[in-house]
């Protein structure tokens, strides 16, 4: 009886020290369901913001001073590869060649834009704006299936949320929110970006979904006119208002394949997007000329400033 | 102590966590990292008392959930990782863990706390296609536990001789 008390307690005891408290686990868990709640019915302007905020004031520099840190390692094979002179030169004649290649892409459109007289107020609203240059610094990682980077530039360069982010190929994603020194910008490629954009032969408006897959090559397009095909190797550009996330006349990709869903009654395209998601670097940020900013600003002429 | 401990373990989870986000994007497959903050959770769990893990495990989740670039819905890295820091100290037994049970324990939580951040996604309507997760998840977990060897024997020293009573006989 004694040995048998002895063994219960020490059981007991065993049991005190191994097995981790279930009221604290249902209290952490119902914590985090009230956190998700809070969240996911919040939307934009959820009681969660702040707090990303906060957390992001501390970790965004933290980001970049590591960032900053890695990358003479992650241009070690470039450094081999190259001397110095020589990869500024490559540096500049691929910023030529991407440059040349978008005006090409977007030829059609342009000619069709001059076409509907519509190409003047275009170009104004389009010369109206100054880029932000800024480098990623963070990667949203894929099991939180998001596509998301923070970049190393925020309030402070003048950059606000539902900005235009772009890089010297095309289209990158929009500002999802700023702290003093970070932004976090949403990549078109992530589930949940939609774009407005318009096929550049036809002029045909419809809307560019990212799919949020693996690979993050594939973008979708669905026309608001299910009548109209759009072409293989067809131009995208971006269109909307100026107000809008998304600045007019910025190249999203190129039509790779086109389907005919019987379902939905309309067109499904799937585009390419021009530019690499998994070697983003150097982006700039689109915000309106004249802006404040505590770095050197790209003006819409080519100026630095 | 005790505060030296929290401020070990916070400091652990913030690395982890910078470099989750800053570093191994360079070498990740198709974004997929290994879950550093995963390894300092099971890591304390193996090794602390388990309402500090569990806590710990909380706060890391917290962590991942709102510092950029991450926007999903918060709280979802809060109830994978409070689980997985759940179990992870269940499984503890007051022996020294060997190597092979570290292992399995690491790729159990990993694929456990993945698949709780990916069915939550599911609940919330962030549709996924269900091959493309068990690729996400499969990747994620040999990628924690090639990292295992390297990131938990010194934690876990650490986390034992910051809690003497605990620390593993």
């Amino acid at each position: 009886m004694g040995g048998r008390e002895r063994r219960w307690r020490g059981t007991d005891h065993l049991e005190s020290r191994n097995r981790p408290p279930r009221s604290l686990l249902v209290a952490l868990i119902l914590a985090s369901i009230t956190l998700i709640t809070l969240d996911f019915s919040g939307g934009t302007d959820s009681p969660v913001e702040p707090a990303r905020r906060v957390i992001g004031e501390a970790f965004g520099p933290v980001e970049s001073l590591t960032a900053g840190a890695i990358r003479p390692f992650t241009a070690v094979p470039t450094w081999f590869r190259t001397q110095g002179a020589l990869s500024a030169e490559i540096r500049d004649l691929e910023a030529k060649n991407s440059e040349l290649r978008g005006e090409v892409a977007s030829a059609g459109f342009d000619k069709n834009r001059l076409e509907e007289y519509d190409g003047l107020t275009g170009a104004a609203t389009d010369l109206g704006q100054a880029l932000v240059p800024a480098r990623v610094v963070a990667y949203g990682s894929s099991q939180s299936f998001s596509h998301t980077v923070t970049i190393d530039a925020g309030a402070a360069a003048g950059i606000g949320p539902d900005m235009t982010v772009v890089n010297n190929d095309g289209l990158v994603g929009r500002v999802l929110r700023v702290t003093r020194s970070t932004a976090t910008v949403l990549l078109i490629v992530d589930a949940e970006s939609i774009v407005g954009g318009r096929v550049g032969s036809s002029m045909e408006v419809g809307f560019v979904h990212g799919t949020g897959s693996l690979a993050a090559d594939e973008l979708d397009l669905r026309l608001v006119d299910d009548a109209v095909i759009p072409d293989r190797h067809d131009t995208v550009l971006t269109w909307g208002g100026s107000s809008g996330p998304y600045q007019p006349g910025v190249p999203v990709g190129r039509v790779s394949d086109v389907y005919a869903s019987l379902r939905e009654s309309s067109q499904r395209a799937v585009i390419e997007p021009f530019v690499n998601f998994s070697a983003l670097d150097v982006v700039g940020v689109m915000v309106p000329t004249g802006t404040t900013s505590d770095r050197a600003i790209v003006e819409a002429d080519g100026a630095l400033r | 102590m005790t505060r030296f401990r929290a401020l070990f373990a916070v400091l652990a989870i913030a690395i982890a966590l910078v470099l989750q986000v800053s570093l191994f994007p360079h070498l990740a497959w198709h974004g997929i990292v290994p879950n550093l903050c995963l390894l300092v959770v099971v890591g304390a769990a193996l090794s602390i008392d388990a309402p500090s893990a569990m806590l710990l495990g909380f706060a890391a989740g917290v962590a991942l959930d709102l510092a950029p670039p991450a926007d999903h819905v918060a709280g979802r890295w809060a109830l994978a990782l409070t689980v997985v820091a759940f179990l992870a100290a269940r499984v503890r037994q007051d022996v020294k863990p060997t190597a092979t049970a570290v292992i399995g324990t690491v790729a159990a939580a990993s694929f456990i706390g993945t698949s709780i951040f990916a069915l939550t996604g599911m609940l919330l309507g962030e549709g996924q296609s269900v091959p493309e997760l068990l690729q996400v998840i499969a990747v994620a977990v040999l990628w924690d536990v090639l990292l295992t060897p390297i990131v938990l024997p010194p934690l876990m020293k650490m986390f034992g001789r910051l809690q003497p009573q605990w620390a593993s006989t």
